[in-house]
Formats: structure tokens, sequence, C-alpha cells
């Protein structure tokens, strides 16, 4: 499926690399990302986790394998998760990062 | 306040997030005034305590598991959700709710705590770690939070014990004075934690002054820790010596809790008469439990070391460094968390697998955990190792013994991770659960709290070392006393009792893959608990009293008796054996019926089987008959 992007500046942060930081602008599953959740249920843990719009997040660490999992800042605290999920999270990042 | 009404006792429960401190302040709480159980019907772990308010009233506190939301989506949270709206069966709902609050992390609380408004209850919020937002100068109007917040607010330091009798009463005061009013708590839906945390943000922006000298030593913590080459190496470095300190730092005290029984069957044997009763006491009881609690202090490494990683906040580095690799092998990086618990006891194991939702996720965990080293496996690794293993240095540092046991660690979680593969690649290839998690701040552990927890564990140890271990003992002694060897026999008269006919009748079912007849009837009372096997030997051997072996060691008598081929056999028959009753028992309360203990029974028991047959038939064929 393809993904509508809300802000022409906004990447997935499961494309984003360490070091790289930005505002979330919008929080929005899909089918590819959701696993054995349903899309509904994924967007209310990213939302419980602290991954809401208008949240600061900056990629920290990756894993060694395929870049997975993913240890982001959000805003003053850190969470892991995996790229799929994390494409669930359209981030306006800073030009600096890019 | 009169007498009457102050014997009237009042019920306080503490809720919180995940890494709040929450159990630090059970503790500041309530001392050693706690107990642990379960609670009705569900494998939750129930912790209450009591704590007397300066008033002189009593006050039952309940520490409820960890939550980021009443939204409950596991076991844990269910009952944290249902004791505090009052609808869990068996449980009086609580008078007072204490919020527990990381006080430089209060946004994802403050959320919690909208909820808890909802509810209908009155709550307290306590912003622990209170020192840690002060030096980091973190200004927090307390006034306006709480207002905010609707609820007043104490701050504490549980590891100090500061503010505990403010949150006393505090507490006690809300429990008497505001009464409860109907909830209207209901299941958020996406928009609705949306605005909730819309609120706490604008809460924060009105009442919190972000820290002027925020933390930044997690941050470089990460940077070595996390790092994708470097974390992996400091990971297994850790294990490594973990499992090295297993053996070499517990020597001292295994030593002397073994010399102090040893005395004491001796003490023991010299005041009582020659004959049945002294046989039992000493040959029974004495040998048998000392053969079990000698591995006290082995146990309580392993969990030191387990308690270590959660308090400081690695273990869910750990889960992160471990994810990829475990997700190759169709398990959720959650996983981790259960298995590296299974290396003590898989029962806490199989149930911390409950962190996992996903049914298919979680039973494959459930199914591998007894195939991690569990600490009742190391009596029967340390005796066997010891037999047939020299002690000596390879390598210029390593020790031999050490290095077999870090093997057989190693396989145990090799084979665990292969039959998970065959698991998730072969029965059930669905799609696995998200991964995660918050990454704690890293604490200093509180060597108060460590040691308590430490003492519990201890505590269930020796209870169950006494409440399973010694009927068992008597029956093992029961069954290879009687009956008598007739007169004029020749063998041992251990040969010519019940338990001589059992070993006798399975040996040679047990031949093949190279057990004698006295294995063959250890593992039967073995059943029930892995270490039993070696108190079960230490009968067997004793009752049997083999020509020329009196007063050696167990291990001495091992070595003289049984060939290397078959020592080898038994080590790869207890990596898969599925000798555990309380496991087995467990598994089923988890999962709710019979087909997932037996599906458990029938693979372990298979593949112990054929491991113990390919290493017995190996050695043989290279020489270690």
């Amino acid at each position: 499926m393809t993904h509508t992007q809300s802000d022409p500046s906004a990447r997935f942060l499961s494309d984003a690399m360490p070091g790289v930081r930005g505002v979330i602008v919008r929080v929005h599953p899909h089918e590819d990302a959701r696993g054995a959740l349903t899309v509904e249920e994924l967007e209310r843990r990213l939302l419980e986790l602290g991954f809401v719009e208008g949240a600061l997040v900056e990629v920290l660490h990756e894993g060694l394998f395929g870049h997975d999992p993913m240890a982001v800042r959000l805003d003053d605290r850190r969470v892991a998760l995996r790229r799929r999920e994390a494409s669930a999270v359209e981030v306006a990042f800073e030009e600096a990062g890019l | 306040m009169t007498a009457a009404a102050i014997s009237d006792s009042k019920r306080m429960a503490l809720v919180g997030n995940p890494n709040s401190g929450k159990t630090a302040l059970f503790n500041a709480l309530t001392g050693s005034r706690q107990k642990v159980a379960n609670y009705a019907g569900v494998t939750v772990e129930r912790k209450e305590g009591v704590v007397t308010a300066p008033s002189g009233r009593v006050i039952q506190v309940l520490d409820l598991p960890g939550t980021y939301s009443l939204r409950a989506r596991s076991p844990d949270e269910a009952v944290t959700r249902d004791a505090v709206l009052g609808r869990l069966t068996g449980e009086a709902p609580p008078d007072v709710i204490v919020c527990v609050a990381d006080a430089t992390n209060l946004r994802l609380v403050l959320r919690l705590a909208l909820e808890l408004k909802q509810v209908g209850r009155p709550f307290v919020l306590a912003l622990n770690m209170y020192d840690i937002a002060q030096r980091q100068g973190l200004r927090i109007d307390l006034e306006g939070l709480s207002q905010a917040v609707g609820a007043p607010i104490v701050t504490t330091v549980a590891t100090r014990k500061h503010g505990i009798e403010d949150l006393v009463v505090q507490a006690e005061s809300l429990a008497l004075t505001v009464p409860p009013t109907e909830s209207t708590w209901r299941e958020p839906t996406a928009a609705e934690i949306r605005a909730a945390h819309g609120e706490a943000q604008r809460i924060m922006k009105a009442h919190v002054r972000p820290a002027e000298r925020p933390d930044t030593w997690t941050g470089r913590i990460d940077d070595v820790l996390l790092h994708p080459v470097g974390g992996l190496l400091i990971l297994s470095t850790i294990l490594f010596v973990m499992f090295q300190a297993v053996f070499a730092w517990a020597s001292p005290a295994m030593d002397a809790i073994e010399a102090g029984f040893g005395w004491l069957g001796g003490m023991v044997a010299s005041v009582t008469p020659d004959g049945l009763l002294r046989s039992l006491i000493v040959d029974g009881l004495i040998a048998g439990v000392g053969s079990v609690l000698v591995f006290l202090p082995q146990i309580l490494i392993v969990f030191f070391f387990i308690l270590l990683l959660e308090d400081s906040g690695y273990m869910a580095r750990a889960a992160f460094l471990m994810d990829r690799l475990m997700g190759a092998a169709g398990l959720h990086g959650r996983a981790f968390i259960p298995l590296l618990s299974s290396h003590a006891c898989a029962i806490p194991g199989v149930m911390a697998a409950r962190v996992i939702d996903q049914k298919h996720d979680r039973l494959t965990t459930i199914l591998i955990a007894p195939l991690m080293t569990c600490s009742a496996r190391i009596p029967v690794y340390t005796l066997i190792i010891g037999a047939f293993i020299p002690d000596r240095t390879v390598w210029g540092i390593i020790n031999l013994q050490g290095l077999v046991m870090f093997g057989l660690y190693a396989s145990g979680i090799a084979s665990g991770l292969i039959v998970a593969f065959v698991i998730r690649n072969v029965f059930w290839r669905t799609a696995s659960e998200p991964f995660m998690m918050e990454l704690p701040t890293y604490r200093l552990p509180d060597a108060g709290n460590l040691l308590r927890n430490l003492m519990q564990r201890a505590g269930v140890f020796i209870s169950r070392a006494g409440r399973i271990i010694l009927p068992l003992m008597v029956l093992v002694w029961v069954l290879s006393t009687f009956p008598y060897a007739p007169v004029g026999a020749t063998g041992p008269a251990i040969d010519y009792s019940f338990a001589g006919m059992i070993g006798h009748a399975i040996e040679p079912f047990l031949a093949p893959i190279g057990f004698n007849w006295q294995m063959s009837i250890a593992l039967v009372p073995g059943m029930a608990a892995r270490e039993v096997a070696v108190a079960a030997l230490g009968t067997v051997y004793a009752v049997g009293d083999v020509e020329g072996a009196g007063g050696a060691t167990l291990s001495a008598i091992l070595a003289s008796q049984w060939s290397l081929a078959s020592g080898l056999a038994v080590l790869a028959w207890y990596v898969f054996a599925p000798q555990c009753l309380p496991t087995l028992g467990v598994v089923k309360r988890e999962t709710n019926g019979w087909l997932w203990p037996t599906v458990m029974f029938a693979y372990m028991f298979a593949l112990a089987y054929l491991a113990a047959f390919i290493t017995y038939r190996v050695s043989l064929a290279m020489g270690g008959g």
C-alpha cells in the first residue's frame, strides 16, 4: 500500500539513521506495519509509548543486523522499536540531519 | 480519634509506570512486613505489605504491576486495572490509590494520572526520585501541578525513606475523608489518548520547567553498551562472567555447607542407636536435604546477577541487543527476559512470558523456557563435572570445569533457539507482535532492595527444599531400604529393595544411553525436580555402601563407578530432560490445559533420549568407555 504524506518534508522514522532528529507530524499505522496487531491497536500502542504528533524524536542507536531494531530519544525518554513499526511514524526531519 | 476508629484498617494500592521506583517505594513503606503470593485464579504475583500510620492506624499496601495505562494488554496489567476499579474477585477495592511517578519523567505518568481521575477513588501523586529531579535542576510547581491533576502531591525518595511518612499521612486522610464515586473510566480510543497527551503536555508546560542539567550518563553509557558490535561483545562477556562466577565464587560457601551437614550427620549418628531410625535421619533426611541446600550459594549468585541487571536498567538493553538474533529464531526480543529468568528457574521464566501478548510468540517462549539451564540443573552438572572433568586451567586463565559448564549453558540456549526456529517456521508461520519498549534511565541498584529480593528468592528455594524435596527423600529412603536383602546376600542391600526393582526394570530402556541401574533409580524421584536426582543418587550410593567407597564423596564414588561416556550422557540428558513437575504444572496453568505441558514433556523427553544416546555412542567410539 502507498502512504499519503501530510507534510512535504516528512519522512518515515523507519528510514532514519542514527544522529537524525525531527518532530513527529503524524502517527499513521498501515497494513505493512501492524504485524500481529490490528492497525488501530498499533496506533494506540505507539501513542501510549509516547509516539504522538509534536513529540521530538532523535535516532540514537541501531542493531547490528539489518540496522534493526532502533533506539530513539522521544522527548526526554528513550524507547526501542523495530523499523517495521517505525514506518507508521512520520517525522519532519531537521535539514542538518539529512 | 478514638481507638475504635484507629483499629479500622485502610487499603492502599500502588500504581505506576514501569521503572518509576514503585517497588522501592513499596519496600520503603512496608519494610520487612510484606508477603508474596498469587492473585486468586491468575498467576500474577501479588505483593502486599503493612504500614502503620503515625495515628496508629494499620494500612494494607498492595503493590500492583507497573503499567502505562489502565487499558490492559497483559494479564499483569489486567490485574492492575481490575484492582484499581475494584473489580478483582477476592480483592477488596482500595480506599486510596498512590500513583507513583518518576519525578524526572513525568510526561507519561500524567496521562496515567488523568485516567485515574476517572476511576472515582481518591489518589495521591507520589513524585519519587525527587532528589534526582532536584539535582538535575528540574523545577516543579507542586501546587499548580496538584491542582491540574486534582490530587495532593507528596515528594519522596524511596531509597532514602524520605517523604514516606508524609505519604502515609496524606493517603490516610484521603481514605478517611473522600468517599469513592462512580467510575467513569472506559478504554480510551486513539483519539482520546491523543487528547490526553495534549492535556499532559499542557500541564507539563505550565508547571514543570525542564531540567537544567539533564542526565547525560544514560546517553554516554548507551553509546558503549548499545554499540552494534561492542554492545554484543559486552553482553556476551557479562553472561560469561556470570556463569564463571556461579562456579568460582560459590565454592567456599558450598564447602562450608557440605562440611556443616557432614558434621550434623556425624553428630546425630553418634547420639542415636544404630538401626532404622538412624539410617532414616542420617542417610535419608540429613544427607538428602544437605545435598540440595549445598547449591543455595550458586542459585543466589544466578539471582544476584539477574536482579542486578534488572535494577540497573540493563535488562531492556539486553533485549534490544538480542531482538534481531532472537527474531531470527522466530522469537520476540522481549522473550529475552523470560528466557534469562529461566536460567534461575523455568517457573518465573514461564510466568514472565506474559509480557508477550501475542499467543504464538508467547507459547513458543514458554515451550523453550525449560531448555534454558535452570538452577536446579546446577547440582546435577556440578556433580557430574566434578566427577569426570579435571579441575585444571586451560589457555592460561580459563577453568576447564567452568568451560564445560559454559558449554552446557550454551547448548541449552542453542537448542532452545533451534526448537523455536522449527516451531515458528514449520508449525506457526504467523506474524509476530511488535517489539517496542522503554529503555529506562540507568540507576545504581539499591543494595537494600537487592538484598531483600535475594532473600525472598532464597526463602522460596529453602521452603521448596523443605516441602517438596524432604518428603521425596523420605520416600526414596523407604524405597531403597525395604525390603531388606535376604540373609547371606552378596550384592549391596539396595539391589533387593523396591528402588532396586524399579531401577532394574527401567534399566533396559536406559541402557542404550549408558545409564546404569542406580542412575535409573535416581531418575524416578528426579521426576519431581531435577536436583532431587542428586540427593537420590546420594541416598542410593550411601545406602548401597559401595565397596571401598566408605567416606568418599558422591562425586568420587561416581568417578569410580561410571564410565566417562555415561557421565557425559547424563549431562546431555539433563540439557533436555523434562524432569520438573512444578514447571509442567505452571505451564498447564498458564496455557489453560494439558495440551501444552504434554507437548512440552514429549518433545523434551525425545530430545533428551536422543542427545544422551548420541553422546554415549560417540564417547564410546572415541574411547570414553
